[in-house]
């Protein structure tokens, strides 16, 4: 969308005024820039040697990848066990019969008000006591990922289905569906696909909240990132532009695809 | 519960600390936030760039490494002091860092804002004579604000609950607290959490409803 209706075409005093202008914002962009590059380079963080060791093939088989795999992995979990739950919840919310309707509301609402974080430290540190045996770190972030996720996801393939039009489920019953034909076969394919801009968003959250297993200690690329590469080279800075350009790279392309199926 | 009760001073100081962050940061954001959004439509187009890769790379990254980068980077290596109380600074840190990252998600609410104010209301404004500051300020943003109360409310209930990760740059609020009490009470896990998860509900369920029927109150009718 163009944003050009909010100002005339400049004439050609403003095109100079705007020249002068967007020097003047670069000039600005420039300087802080460069106070970041001084200050930076006062504390050695653009040396060479703490920018080559990035390029390593051992820092990436040893850090890297490994990390990047720990997220991956987390996120691939937390995707399906996400995916699976919102499902079910938000069939359950559209039940015909209170007692499954009010309940299933009931867990949506809780573990969307509640933060992610206290899901993962009460999976963390409290498993021991409620269920006897201590869960991993995988396990905590990824018990966390499905319950929070979960809940939003099941709060947008509800809002799916509630916008197709009636017609599409009473010309399902006029046929002869059962209610579960209905939903399976008519109403939730359709409301999935309406709703995958929205789905991969929120996977895009997902991906990014599996970076909270660092505060478990759980290996993913913030923690092998930013806490291994930079404890042998002490190299923050360049580890977290690093690491950040990764994340970048995936959540932008997953970004892209979400475009695509909305225009699809 | 008695854990609860024991520490029930500890406990309102560690949410009081999560609403001061909420507080701050949400201030914070909605100032950049409208200022990004100003810069994405503005007849500069270095100006329209910087804003946009900003709003790109904040909403890409994890906001555990946004924070730990304003620990580790503003904080220990721009130098940047706030305070010489390390709890203060820390704090300050956290908010720069929250704000860093909420106000892309408040630019992007507000430009999708901007997109439901028809063409005829900036045309009309320019053709009284007014200028891009002054057809953004009086007639078009205040417009766009009025159609994104709900989704701005779903931006603060985010951050309200994304202010517990600032225990990466060592701000001790309620989830700090949550994981010293179940360490400390192990045998009241479910109640512990349960009674912080409530907390967390008490904060975000009225400005929800808050947001819900200004929202409506305030929606523009067309």
């Amino acid at each position: 969308m163009s944003y050009a209706n909010l100002y005339e075409a400049p004439g050609p005093r403003g095109v100079r005024r705007n020249r002068l202008l967007a020097g003047a914002v670069l000039l600005v962009l420039l300087a802080v820039a460069a106070v970041v590059y001084v200050r930076f380079d006062a504390k050695d963080q653009w040396a060479a040697e703490k920018w080559l060791p990035l390029l390593r093939a051992d820092v990436w088989g040893t850090f890297i990848l490994p990390g990047l795999a720990g997220t991956l992995g987390a996120a691939v979990a937390g995707v399906l066990l996400a995916g699976l739950f919102g499902l079910v919840f938000a069939v359950a919310r559209m039940s015909e019969h209170r007692w499954i309707r009010v309940p299933a509301a009931a867990v949506v609402e809780f573990f969307r008000s509640v933060p992610l974080l206290l899901l993962i430290f009460f999976a963390f540190f409290g498993s021991y006591m409620v269920i006897g045996v201590n869960i991993s770190a995988f396990a905590a972030v990824v018990f966390g990922l499905t319950l929070y996720n979960g809940s939003v996801i099941a709060e947008i393939v509800r809002a799916g289905v509630q916008s197709l039009p009636k017609g599409q489920r009473e010309a399902a019953y006029a046929v002869g569906m059962r209610k579960s034909q209905v939903m399976r076969l008519v109403l939730l394919p359709q409301g999935v696909r309406a709703m995958l801009p929205a789905l991969v968003s929120q996977f895009i959250v997902l991906l990014k909240d599996s970076a909270l297993g660092l505060i478990v200690g759980y290996d993913e690329l913030v923690d092998r990132g930013l806490n291994g590469i930079a404890a042998n080279f002490s190299n923050v800075i360049p580890a977290a532009i690093l690491i950040a350009a990764i994340f970048i790279a995936i959540n932008t392309s997953l970004d892209r695809l979400a475009h695509r199926l909305g225009a699809a | 519960m008695e854990a609860l009760l024991t520490e029930r001073e500890t406990i309102l100081a560690a949410f009081w600390m999560t609403i001061r962050l909420t507080a701050v940061s949400a201030l914070g954001s909605l100032v950049l936030g409208t200022l990004l959004t100003a810069m994405r439509v503005a007849p500069l187009a270095s100006l329209r760039a910087a804003a946009s890769t900003y709003v790109s790379v904040a909403r890409n990254t994890p906001l555990t490494l946004v924070l730990l980068f304003t620990g580790l980077g503003v904080g220990a290596n721009l130098g940047v002091e706030l305070s010489d109380d390390i709890a203060t600074n820390n704090f300050w840190l956290a908010c720069i860092g929250l704000t860093a990252y909420t106000s892309a998600f408040v630019c992007e609410a507000l430009r999708s804002g901007l997109n439901t104010v028809p063409v005829g209301q900036a045309e009309a404004a320019r053709s009284l004579g007014l200028g891009f500051v002054r057809t953004l300020r009086l007639i078009t943003l205040p417009q766009a604000f009025r159609a994104v109360v709900a989704p701005l409310g779903s931006i603060l209930i985010a951050l309200t609950k994304n202010t517990t990760i600032a225990l990466v740059v060592g701000v001790s609020e309620a989830s700090v607290r949550m994981r010293e009490m179940i360490e400390t009470y192990g045998d009241q896990v479910i109640e512990i959490f349960l009674g912080f998860a409530a907390g967390f509900v008490l904060l975000c369920l009225p400005m929800g409803l808050l947001f819900g029927w200004l929202s409506r109150r305030l929606a523009v009718a067309r």
